[in-house]
Formats: C-alpha cells, sequence, structure tokens
C-alpha cells in the first residue's frame, strides 16, 4: 500500500469558521425578520387603538368567536371518538384510502369547503331537496350552526386523524390481556381506551379551538350579520366597508389577546402528532361483533359521504361552469400560484434554518418566535401591515407582497414543528461524521441535509403551498378589483350568485391546491435516496 | 506528535484527565469499563466536545475546529452517509463539496480495490455487508491520510474471525499512510493483537501508554477489577 493523494495539506488545521456558527447566524437573521415582521404590525395596531374601547358590537364579536370555536372543538372530537374507533378496530377495502382523504379538509381551501357544504346543506342543496319531497320545510345554512358545521367538516378529519393515533398507541397486549380477563366491551372502554381518550381529546379540541379562533372565509360566506360575526370578520367590515382604523386596531388587539392565550395553551398541551397517523399492526384490538359492527359500518359510511358529498358537489356543478369562465380567473390563478410559490419556498426554508440551528443548540428564543405566528391571525397581520402601510403607499399596490408574507409567517410554524423531530434525528445521527470530513455550508446542504430531509421538506412545503394558494384572508383587507387571487375570485362570484362560475373556479382552485401539495411532497419522496 | 498536555475533561459530573503523547505510527490501544471516558477522549482528540483546561496540541500547536484536525475517525456507527454511494462516501473524505479531479476520482477507485471492494464504488452502504462497511470507512481513512487515525469500536458488531481481518487492514492502513493509531477496545485480546502500547482509562483518568504486554501480565488493580477472571 501506498499513502494516497489527497490534495491538501496532511496536518496543519486551516482554522476557517465553522459551519455552526454560519447556521447560528442564518438562523438569528431569520429569526430578527420573522420577530420584526410580527411584532412591528403588533406595535401599529397599539398604537393606533390607543383611545378606543371595544364597543357592544365588537364584545358581541368576541362571544361569538368563542362560542363558535368551542362548540366546533366540542362537535367535531366527539363525532371524531366513533369515527376513530370504527377505523381503528376494524379493516375494510378503502380504508386507507378513507384516512388519506381525511387528510385533504387541512389543505382544501376554505372558500371552496364551503361552497361544497352550501350545495349539500344550502337552499337549494341536496339536504333541502329531501327534506321538501317528505314536506318539511327548509333548513338554512346560514347563521351559527351553519358555521359550525364548516368547522366540523374541516376540522372533524383532523380529529379523527388524531384519536385514531391514540387508539393506535394502545399496545395490543393490552387488549390481549383484556381478552383474557374476560372485558366485555364495556369494560374495555372504561379500562384502556377512557384513559387514552382523557390524553388525547383535550389536545384535540384545543387545537380544533384555537384553528377556529381565526375563522375568517367560513364567517364570511355562512356567518355575517350581528348575531354571527367573528372578531376576524368584524376586523375586515371595520377597515373594508367602515374604513374604521381605530376600531380595526382595537378589533385586532382583542383577536391577538384571543390567539396568544389559545396558541400558549395549545402549546402546553398538544401533541404534535396531528400529521402521520394510520400505521397499521398486524393484531387488530377487540372487535366486538354484533350490533357493533353494525354501527362501526354506518358510522364509516356517515363519515365518508360527510367528506365526499359536498367536495363532489363541487365538482359536479363546477364541471359544466369550466366553459363558461370570466377572463379575471386567469390572471388570479397565475397570482394565486405565485403566493403559493413563493410563501412555501420562503417559509420552508425559514423553518429548516431556524430547526437546524435549534436541532443543532438548544434555543428557547428561536423556538419561541417560531410560534409566534400562532399568536397572530391573517388580519391582525394584515391589518398591523395596512396601518404601517397605508402613510406610504396605496395598500393595494402591497397585496401581493404582503398576501405571500402573512402566508410565509403563518404556515412557518407548522413546517417548524414538522422539521425539528427530523432535524434533530439528522444532527444526532450524522452531525459528527460530517464535521470530521469538514462537510459545511452549502456542501452539507446538498449532501447531507436536502437529501436526508427531502421528505419532510417536500410534505412542508405542499402544505404550506396548499394552505397560501387557498388562504381566503389578509388578500380580501389589501385586493382592489384588478388584484384579486383565486379564492377571492370564487368568493365574488359566490357574492354574485354566480353558483355555477363560482363552483368552476373553485374547482380550478381546489385541482391547482391539492396537484401542489401532491407534487412537493412526490418531489420529496422522490429525492430522498433512502 | 500527539501532546495531552495536563488535559481535564468534563462533561456533566464526569471528569477525565490525561497528561501524556502519542509518536508518529505508535499503536495504541485505549481500554477501560463501561463509561470511564474512552470515547468521550477520543471526541476531544477529534474537536467534538472542548476540553476544560491543558491542552491538545499536534507537534506543538494547538488544534483548529473538528475536521480541520490531522485526524480521521471511525465511530461504533454511522460512519457512512446511507443516501450517498460508496463512491461519494470516499469522495466526500478529499473534498467536502465532492468535486473532484480525474486523480482524485481514481484515488477513490485505489482505496477501494485496497480495502478488498474493487468495483462496489457506484453501492450504497445498504447493499454492503456490516464488514464491507467497515471496509469502506477505513478506505475513506487510507484516503485522507491524517497522521492520527482513531477508532471508536467500530468493529464492535463484527463476529471475531471477522473483527480480526479488520484489525489487520487497519494495521496494514496505519502502515500506508504512517499514521499513529488511537483505538479503544473492550477486549484485551484486540489490544494484544494490533497495539504495542495500551492506556489504562479508569477512575477519572487516561493512564499514560505502556507496553501492552507488561500491563496485562501485571494489571494493576483497577485493571484486574474490569477484566475479573477472564483474564
Amino acid at each position: 500500500m501506498r499513502p494516497l493523494p489527497n490534495g491538501r495539506p496532511p496536518c496543519r488545521g486551516d482554522m476557517t469558521m465553522g459551519g455552526p456558527v454560519i447556521t447560528r447566524l442564518g438562523a438569528a437573521a431569520v429569526a430578527a425578520g420573522l420577530a420584526g415582521f410580527v411584532l412591528a404590525p403588533l406595535a401599529a395596531l397599539s398604537l393606533r387603538a390607543e383611545g378606543f374601547t371595544p364597543t357592544p358590537a365588537d364584545w358581541a364579536a368576541v362571544r361569538f368567536t368563542l362560542l363558535q370555536a368551542a362548540l366546533s372543538a366540542a362537535v367535531s372530537t366527539l363525532l371524531a371518538i366513533p369515527v376513530a374507533r370504527a377505523l381503528a378496530r376494524r379493516r375494510f377495502v378503502g380504508r386507507r384510502a378513507l384516512i388519506t382523504l381525511m387528510g385533504a379538509p387541512f389543505l382544501l381551501p376554505v372558500i371552496v369547503a364551503t361552497l361544497g357544504l352550501i350545495a349539500v346543506f344550502g337552499r337549494s342543496g341536496l339536504l333541502n331537496g329531501g327534506l321538501s319531497l317528505i314536506g318539511l320545510p327548509p333548513l338554512s345554512i346560514y347563521g351559527l350552526h351553519g358555521v359550525v358545521l364548516a368547522h366540523v367538516f374541516l376540522n372533524l378529519p383532523l380529529a379523527t386523524r388524531m384519536i385514531l393515533q391514540g387508539w393506535q398507541a394502545i399496545p395490543a397486549e393490552r387488549f390481549r390481556l383484556g381478552q383474557s380477563l374476560g372485558f366485555a366491551p364495556r369494560d374495555s372502554f372504561r379500562h384502556l381506551e377512557a384513559p387514552m381518550l382523557r390524553e388525547v381529546l383535550p389536545g384535540a379540541a384545543l387545537i380544533i379551538f384555537t384553528l377556529c379562533l381565526t375563522s375568517f372565509a367560513v364567517a364570511l360566506t355562512l356567518g355575517g350579520g350581528p348575531r354571527a360575526t367573528t372578531v376576524e370578520l368584524a376586523i375586515y367590515q371595520a377597515l373594508r366597508f367602515d374604513y374604521d382604523l381605530g376600531r380595526a386596531a382595537t378589533l385586532a388587539g382583542l383577536q391577538f389577546l384571543l390567539c396568544a392565550i389559545a396558541a400558549s395553551a395549545a402549546w402546553g398541551l398538544a401533541r404534535p402528532a396531528a400529521f402521520g397517523a394510520g400505521q397499521d399492526r398486524a393484531t387488530l384490538p377487540a372487535a366486538p361483533g354484533g350490533w357493533r359492527k353494525g354501527m362501526d359500518a354506518a358510522v364509516i359510511l356517515a363519515a365518508a359521504l360527510f367528506l365526499i358529498l359536498p367536495l363532489g358537489a363541487v365538482v359536479l356543478r363546477g364541471l359544466p361552469g369550466l366553459a363558461d369562465l370570466p377572463a379575471s380567473l386567469w390572471p388570479a390563478t397565475l397570482r394565486s400560484l405565485l403566493v403559493a410559490l413563493v410563501s412555501a419556498t420562503l417559509s420552508t426554508a425559514a423553518a429548516l434554518t431556524l430547526a437546524l440551528a435549534v436541532a443543532a443548540r438548544p434555543n428557547r428564543l428561536f423556538d419561541a418566535v417560531a410560534m409566534l405566528p400562532l399568536a397572530t391571525s391573517g388580519l391582525v397581520l394584515g391589518t398591523g401591515l395596512f396601518l404601517l402601510a397605508q402613510p406610504l403607499v396605496p395598500p393595494a399596490r402591497l397585496a401581493l407582497p404582503v398576501t405571500i408574507l402573512v402566508n410565509t409567517a403563518l404556515s412557518l410554524p407548522f413546517l417548524y414543528r414538522l422539521l425539528l423531530p427530523e432535524a434533530r434525528a439528522l444532527h444526532q445521527g450524522y452531525d459528527r461524521l460530517a464535521s470530521s470530513l469538514s462537510l459545511h455550508g452549502l456542501a452539507r446542504l446538498r449532501w447531507l441535509t436536502l437529501p436526508r430531509l427531502a421528505r419532510p421538506l417536500g410534505f412542508g412545503a405542499g402544505i404550506a403551498a396548499a394552505l397560501s394558494m387557498g388562504d381566503l384572508g389578509v388578500i380580501a383587507l389589501f385586493a382592489t378589483d384588478q388584484g384579486a387571487t383565486l379564492p377571492l375570485v370564487v368568493h365574488r362570484l359566490m357574492g354574485a350568485y354566480r353558483m355555477e362560475a363560482a363552483a368552476a373556479a373553485a374547482l380550478i382552485l381546489v385541482t391547482l391546491s391539492f396537484a401542489l401539495f401532491w407534487a412537493c411532497d412526490q418531489g420529496g419522496r422522490h429525492a430522498d435516496p433512502a | 506528535m500527539l501532546t495531552l498536555r495536563d488535559l481535564h475533561l468534563t462533561v456533566g459530573n464526569f471528569a477525565l484527565t490525561a497528561d501524556w503523547q502519542v509518536n508518529p505510527g505508535d499503536r495504541v490501544a485505549l481500554i477501560g469499563p463501561s463509561g470511564a471516558g474512552k470515547s468521550t477522549l477520543l471526541a476531544a482528540i477529534a474537536g467534538f466536545i472542548p476540553h476544560a483546561s491543558g491542552e491538545i496540541q499536534w507537534n506543538g500547536q494547538p488544534l483548529g475546529p473538528a475536521g480541520t484536525r490531522p485526524v480521521s475517525i471511525l465511530f461504533q456507527d454511522q460512519n457512512l452517509f446511507p443516501h450517498l454511494t460508496i463512491a461519494q462516501n470516499l469522495g466526500l473524505g478529499l473534498n467536502p463539496a465532492l468535486r473532484l479531479s480525474p486523480a482524485q476520482h481514481k484515488a477513490v477507485e485505489d482505496a477501494l480495490a485496497q480495502v478488498g471492494l474493487a468495483g462496489f464504488g457506484p453501492r450504497k452502504p445498504a447493499q454492503l455487508s456490516g464488514g464491507q462497511q467497515g471496509r469502506a470507512a477505513l478506505a475513506r481513512a487510507l484516503l485522507r491520510a491524517r497522521p492520527l487515525l482513531l477508532l471508536d469500536e467500530p468493529f464492535a458488531a463484527l463476529g471475531p474471525a471477522l473483527k480480526s481481518e479488520m484489525l489487520d487492514l487497519v494495521a496494514s492502513v496505519a502502515g500506508a499512510t504512517g499514521a499513529a493509531l488511537l483505538m479503544v477496545t473492550h477486549d484485551p485480546a484486540d489490544a494484544r493483537h494490533l497495539c504495542p502500547q495500551t492506556v489504562l482509562v479508569a477512575n477519572g483518568k487516561a493512564h499514560a501508554p505502556v507496553s501492552t504486554a507488561d500491563l496485562f501480565a501485571n494489571p494493576p488493580e483497577a485493571l484486574q477489577a474490569y477484566l475479573g477472571e477472564s483474564r
């Protein structure tokens, strides 16, 4: 053997700046930018809101917000229990497809969901058609129960997946032990399932409560009026209709308080396991027969119909409308794609930078900053930015950049929590090997970080892209007739009662949202070399 | 020449001292009970953990950050990136950006051939047996040709025959590169097989290297306690 050329002096170490320093500097820059982006609007709000006290109508909006969020959380989690139990203890054709489908409403543009629900439950929808056939008076989908219905539609699948995970986390041996002791289903529930539910349900309910606190598009389409206005909607109305900046700022301050309290409570309680459910195991928990089998089948069928019918209605109503779409749709589509791609890229890069730094060295400040956007909402940030921008430029000119940045900030906490455990595992597994080979900076990113994290990065970017694509929030605050995005076009078509065109635009929106998610997710899987 | 001068390591409640040196071409085993700090000492020499006081020097100079040190290290596991090919894993040892000259590509091929893995370059680590993965990691150490080779029990999971074969390969890699060898082991046979000198790590101290034969012929109390009846 002979020594081989290695192209560098063998002995002396060159004292270059180590990779960890660069990682930390990058993360500090991202954290500072994010903190500034969230805190500056909040500061503008607090200055502007000074001297304004909330009116009775504002308190009514706060009460309605809390009421609908509490009802939505309670109904979603309670209904999810039988669905999750049936999915946990039965095996049937299409089970995996149904569980996958349960991931869809999380990515579904809210405006599309409401359109689908109106098609099924609205005045001339399927349900009322059935009711009139048997001579019953029609039901209205508007108001509190409509808002709760939409929130249950959007969150029941999320709750089901979280509870299903809890069920699957009960070791099969426990059920076997129960069987050997002669447990009836009631005993199994009391000794095995109820303790699990006590642990999982509060976290699931709190997450859904927090999500529903900032509900805007649902309230905009199905709520409204003095009796069914959320704070988020009230902010929009104060700014867009009354141009009452002080009142909008006051409401945004109230919304911030609600979100901050709920988010910090959820942070303590919730388990970060909302995404990946549905691992099968070889042995099933005891699956009782008899009437319980029929009940499980009915529950699964009902849940599947509840999910599929509104989506199917959008497709059926949208297809004929595709021939007759307004010309304004295409620029709006391009704008939405731009918003989705840019904000997904920014958000994924920022979350990765923070996650890598925190994985390498725990940092409570970075951790807190990454979660900061959860204490705000689209309209809170939007109003603050509106106040900051308005003395300098016409806010409408900033509609797209603001929409991009707000969506970037709002999807960052999800991505951060998704990437952090992966970044930790990567650091534990390969940091020393990489450091021993001087693998730093861009080379480490290219040869280690991106390939090893390709899957969660693709999945996370897909979620961010779909959420930004479908977001109807801050854009409604800033855009004029010219600068609308696709969700806003859908909303305006609905407002003009052009339901067929609205459904067609919604069909394009939902197709593009899911296509973006699918493309990013597949891209990640494809790039995963393992 | 590696010099540990009045070195103190502390990690939490754990503390270890060392004050000795290793000359070029020396082959030194580190033996002692689990948790005594053998791996910690190697991690400090490789630059993964800072030392509390004292000095780690190479030829009289203090050392830079990990990766810039005159060191190749083989860990207990995770010595290869599973998502890269064997050739890429070796190439990283020459250039972290993997921009290799034709001569360096040739060098990778040669190193693989020298450890008996000719033609394995395009494969992924998972397609190799445990022994072959160890060979690939050794081939990278051969390529890097750093003057200090640190082994943190990379072959502990291999059977006795395969391990002995790997140790012979280590000896030939160290011989070819002229590197000094520091090797953690639990097995006195490994020390006798490969290392003329042994460092006993016990009771918070890494003792200065002594002749392996003498040490096992006349073990001090701490080593007797560790070896038990098996001696």
